[in-house]
């Protein structure tokens, strides 16, 4: 997965032949070349198939030759004509013959490379129906990652942590449930957009987090998925350039991503975002970011989640010191939140938003009710927090003891290292308490 | 593209709907199976008796087994079928979404293989 450049095969100088760079090319163009050869050939396999074949190809002709006027054309077309000599090959393949007179048609009229336009709803078409809610979550993920992104089987289940063989199985189901049920290859029509639309998103947001959340193991796969959520989401913003909440769904991502290499310091442990080194954080992406959360909270529309969420990153992005924060406005935007998500983790960052901009003691309130009202469930996160709020408080012993639940909930080794550090730490205090310091609020 | 709706509800879910809400239903069926009819969607369908009413057969060594009931006991039973015809999945879920006890049960969306 290497990084993504704007220019596939560098221009010839003089004598030289170009060097061609097929791994680039394939990243960058393959995604598009599939997204039509689908429409023309109505089977993802057969697509694949002829794909490789064009690009084999292109590794053939394009160093003698020099690159073609319109590279992905010239794929399409080429991988177009490998597909036709597999059909005449099988034409006993009753099933194929309508695709295969079809493709005859196609090249008696002397067809031309495909359009722009042809190629822009072609990628529109593909990431719609990978990311077909008939098809299980984990199956649009894959299918997504595999088609649209180009990536190998092989790099997604490593990124996954599921076996080629687990992930190769996915692959090869999600692909015959949209043959055998006929999931449809096009962009939903315009009342079904939003709905659909929420679950492309929703794909993009679930690689993004695949690679955040984790920060233990294997950092560069991980950071490989966030660029390619990222990578996805400027694709979509590109092909959807009217749609808000995809503008703010990048710059959610990005926002997040800015602050990579502040998040995790050098024994691979999570440094808290008040923690942060914030000379590290990544401003030109952040600046991008912004420019994105504020186009799209410029739309005539109310924001949606994506947008609220990319806002509250988008006032720590704008804090050059932790305690510049603007918690009221962060409190604020996580009640708006509240008000259109029904999520725990919501309820929950507001209970910490309200706890820095009025004090532990009011965050701790809304936390007790939450908890009273049984909305958090079984979530690690809530005694963590509880226990934050308890150590602000210095009310030394509940908090240690929340860290001590917290510590049992929790599985990933990073959190768990640094849940441990700040019981120690509650201990220690716990063990010698200063004069005149007590069970009082600590208002900051 | 064919394909089979079967439709599943559960009594505790239809026993929670309103007097009027269970009184509009079989009208509501009505006129899905008129609408969808008139415009060519509609092949076959019919209501089924209740699960308490199956017999499910199984033939093993040359024997024939017969048992009382459905073949598996779930809370959501099999009440009925739509078998219609559309260009392909997305049709059909729009179809399917027009049942009525899609509001309380729940439509299977099954292709059917072609002949």
């Amino acid at each position: 997965m290497g990084a993504v450049s704007g220019d596939i095969l560098p221009m010839s100088h003089g004598a030289e032949p170009p060097a061609l760079n097929l791994e680039g090319l394939y990243r960058d163009e393959s995604g598009r070349v599939l997204a039509t050869l689908i429409r023309l050939l109505g089977d993802f396999d057969l697509a694949e198939e002829a794909m490789q074949e064009a690009f084999l190809a292109a590794l053939r002709h394009w160093p003698h030759e020099g690159l073609p006027e319109r590279p992905t054309g010239w794929l399409i077309t080429t991988a177009r004509r490998k597909a036709l000599d597999q059909l005449r090959r099988r034409t006993w393949l009753a099933a194929r013959r309508h695709t295969l007179e079809h493709l005859e048609a196609l090249e008696r009229r002397g067809m031309s490379d495909e359009t722009d336009e042809d190629m822009h709803d072609d990628a529109l078409r593909l990431i719609f129906t990978c990311c077909h809610p008939a098809l299980a979550t984990e199956a649009q993920v894959a299918l997504t990652l595999r088609t649209v992104c180009g990536l190998s089987t092989e790099e997604i289940s490593h990124a996954f942590l599921v076996p080629v063989a687990t992930l190769a199985q996915r692959l090869v189901r999600a692909k015959q449930k949209i043959r055998e049920a006929a999931i449809p290859y096009c962009v939903p029509p315009r009342e079904q957009l939003p709905d659909r639309l929420k679950a492309v998103m929703l794909v993009i947001y679930l690689v993004f987090n695949e690679g955040y959340a984790a920060s233990s193991g294997e950092a560069r796969v991980r950071q490989a998925l966030c660029a390619e959520a990222i990578r996805l989401g400027r694709h979509l913003a590109k092909l959807m350039p009217h749609e808000p909440e995809v503008r703010a769904l990048l710059a959610l991502m990005l926002l997040h991503d800015s602050r990579r290499d502040a998040r995790v310091d050098l024994q691979g442990d999570i440094v808290l975002l008040d923690d942060q080194d914030r000379t590290r954080w990544d401003h030109r992406q952040i600046q991008e970011g912004l420019a994105l959360v504020e186009s799209a909270l410029r739309a005539r529309v109310p924001p949606g989640s994506y947008a609220l969420q990319a806002a509250i990153a988008a006032v720590h992005a704008q804090a050059a010191r932790t305690s510049d924060t603007d918690w009221h406005q962060i409190a604020d935007l996580y009640e708006r939140l509240m008000r259109i998500t029904d999520s725990p983790v919501v309820k929950l960052n507001h209970a910490v938003a309200v706890g820095m901009a009025d004090g532990p003691a009011r965050g701790l309130e809304l936390l007790n009710a939450l908890e009273a009202r049984d909305e958090l469930g079984y979530y690690h996160l809530f005694p963590a927090t509880r226990a934050d709020l308890l150590y602000r408080l210095e009310r030394w012993d509940d908090a240690a003891d929340a860290y001590r639940q917290a510590l049992a909930l929790t599985t990933n080794e990073a959190e768990q290292r640094f849940l441990r550090r700040r019981l120690l730490e509650a201990e220690a205090r716990a063990a010698t308490p200063a004069p005149g310091e007590g069970d009082r609020d600590a208002c900051d | 593209m064919q394909y089979m709706l079967l439709i599943y509800q559960s009594d505790a879910e239809f026993a929670k709907l309103s007097d009027a809400e269970k009184a509009a239903i079989s009208p509501e069926y009505g006129k899905f199976a008129r609408t969808t009819s008139q415009s060519g969607h509609l092949k076959g369908g019919n209501e089924l008796k209740g699960p308490s009413s199956a017999t499910t057969l199984r033939v093993r060594n040359d024997e024939s087994v017969v048992t009382d009931g459905p073949f598996a006991e779930t809370k959501e039973q099999l009440v009925g079928y739509f078998v219609i015809e559309t260009k392909d999945l997305d049709e059909a879920l729009s179809i399917a979404a027009r049942i009525p006890s899609a509001r309380f049960g729940a439509i299977e969306v099954r292709p059917i293989v072609p002949r």
